[in-house]
């Protein structure tokens, strides 16, 4: 339960190319954080009668890794899902509660649920580039389909293709289809494509479960990259994917949150029996 | 062993009475299915067969190209009634996919499950209409009180194929993916956004091949022209849908009437020009469907 990448910042990929080198001046990114804190407030979230998540209270900090763990059914897709109002996309799916990005609650009433949805991107268990658009749109599909023209496209697209460590592998094919490549680049494709969009916040529903290990191994040093720049939230079934790229780790059971602590703190040293029987595998 | 009292003797292996009466019943029950499943391709065998023989022997280029002989004499052409027939079908086609796509998108992408439903039904109802009772209603509200018109026979065959384009629209919709929807919510997309340029485009394929559909099943649609464009002002090349417009299936229906043997062949003839145009179509339909399926399965 090694948490050695997740807290080195000198971490780089090794087979980076100079001119895919994640600099910040490739990325053209501030160096300043940017990413906002995400508080959750006593949220209740309901399937038609069924409630799937109970008085969910956390915040997840600025600029940091938080990875979501627990038993399938325990709610933790549901609980991303609500934090950029995914959730009440599914017919007969509603959610109480409070979401505060920064000071601002996502679920106030005037609120524009795709600004909402802008600043806090999401990415997928499974890769889902679309179909019709090539690598290039794809990346380009959340900035042209709102109405982004010209330059400033093209070059956002290069940007966040270099920063997901794709762009050396993809640059000289930028107009073949996106699901003409492999499973893991395209689950990078879909990475590019939620940075594109510039968000705050990073959510990720088991971006790794379809991967082979090799793909999983460069999505999670992605992540390890992102976090000086975005607030991540990384639901996972795998709890050594949790230590290795969380900096603080949630377990939750049947809807509640049980457990929030530092994920060193969380394997070693748990707080609650519950957690203490699931991180050791007595269930689940 | 309590199965062993069935069977008279021997092995336990080798099957009783009871046995080889069920891998009778089997046989006959394979044979019978299989024999439908042959008697359903020989059909349609039998009749394109018959056509091409009884209508190769009046088909050359100029068939395609002249206008018909006057009565009695020989040689003449069907351009009138293809010329007639592209123009009604290509007028009910431009009407019917726009509103069927439209319906199938309201349906499959914004609508409740329960509105859904009722549309389906409805479109399942109006599929079922017989084509007759469409052609007098258009008589009805089009032609009474004015006359024939080829745009009375347009929209007559635009409500034939408007449940068709609608309905495979629907499946083809309701086949893209639900992630790539959520891939678009995702990055903060308006829907419609998401359906003009996601799932329609997805879609594209089988969208056409609903579309093709519907013109291969209007092509052949006699019933409501009969109402609104049978009675033609002259044998020539008609291109205004104002006035009644010749067109294949009415000209087969009066040709084969006529007491001219030399009609007869002209007949079997035009059957045969609208046989091969709705095989193609089917053709061309199938293409575009494996395109999509092959899109949406990822190569």
């Amino acid at each position: 339960m090694s948490t050695r990448r997740t807290h080195s910042n000198e971490m780089t990929t090794p087979d980076i190319n100079e001119d895919e080198h994640p600099d910040l001046g490739a990325l053209g990114a501030p160096v300043a954080p940017t990413g906002h804190s995400v508080e959750v407030q006593e949220l209740n979230a309901y399937y038609g009668s069924e409630q799937a998540l109970r008085e969910v209270t956390l915040t997840f900090a600025a600029n940091t890794v938080t990875a979501i763990i627990g038993p399938s059914g325990c709610g933790k897709s549901t609980l991303v899902r609500c934090i950029n109002r995914m959730h009440e996309e599914i017919p007969g799916a509603r959610a109480e509660g409070r979401v505060l990005l920064g000071d601002e609650d996502v679920y106030a009433p005037k609120v524009d649920i795709t600004a909402v949805r802008r600043a806090i991107g999401m990415v997928f268990q499974r890769p889902n580039p679309f179909p019709t658009m090539s690598i290039f749109d794809n990346v380009a599909a959340g900035l042209k389909l709102a109405g982004m023209r010209g330059e400033a496209v093209r070059e956002r697209v290069h940007r966040s293709l270099r920063a997901v460590g794709l762009w050396g592998e993809v640059k000289d094919r930028l107009n073949r289809p996106g699901i003409g490549l492999s499973g893991g680049q395209q689950q990078r494709l879909c990475i590019a494509r939620t940075i594109a969009v510039e968000p705050e916040v990073i959510l990720m529903d088991e971006p790794a479960s379809a991967l082979d290990p090799i793909s999983t191994l460069r999505v999670e040093e992605l992540i390890a990259e992102l976090k000086s720049r975005y607030t991540i939230v990384i639901v996972t079934h795998n709890m050594q994917q949790a230590g290795r790229v969380a900096d603080s780790t949630v377990f939750m059971l049947d809807g509640s949150l049980v457990e929030h602590a530092p994920t060193q703190q969380m394997f070693t040293n748990p707080r609650d029996e519950r957690t203490e029987r699931y991180v050791t595998g007595k269930f689940g | 062993m309590g199965a062993g009292s069935l069977q008279p003797s021997g092995s336990r292996l080798v099957g009783g009475p009871r046995h080889r009466r069920r891998v009778a019943v089997n046989r006959l029950v394979e044979a019978g299915c299989t024999l439908a499943a042959i008697l359903a391709v020989a059909v349609l065998a039998l009749v394109v067969i018959s056509v091409l023989i009884k209508g190769l022997p009046a088909l050359n280029l100029g068939f395609f190209t002249q206008e018909p002989a006057p009565f009695g004499q020989p040689g003449g052409g069907i351009a009138n009634s293809i010329v007639g027939s592209a123009i009604l079908v290509g007028l009910a086609t431009a009407i019917s996919v726009p509103v069927g796509i439209m319906v199938a998108v309201y349906t499959t992408q914004f609508a409740g499950p329960r509105v859904a439903g009722a549309i389906r039904f409805a479109l399942d109802i109006l599929n079922g209409v017989p084509t007759i009772v469409t052609g007098v209603f258009i008589f009805g509200l089009m032609v009474v009180g004015n006359q024939q018109s080829g745009w009375a026979a347009a929209v007559a065959l635009a409500i034939v194929e408007l449940p068709i384009v609608a309905r495979s629209a629907q499946e083809v919709l309701a086949l893209v993916p639900r992630s790539l929807q959520e891939a678009g919510l995702a990055l903060g997309l308006r829907r419609w956004r998401i359906v003009v340029r996601i799932v329609v485009p997805t879609a594209a394929g089988g969208l056409i091949t609903g579309a093709v559909l519907g013109v291969a099943r209007v092509a052949g649609e006699t019933a409501p022209l009969l109402f609104t464009s049978s009675i033609f002002s002259d044998l020539g090349i008609t291109t205004s849908p104002s006035q009644a417009m010749p067109n294949i299936p009415v000209t087969i229906f009066s040709l084969s009437e006529s007491p001219a043997p030399a009609d007869h062949a002209r007949a079997w003839a035009a059957a045969l020009v609208l046989i091969l145009f709705v095989l193609l179509l089917s053709v061309v339909a199938r293409a575009f469907h494996e395109r999509t399926r092959r899109r949406l399965t990822g190569r």
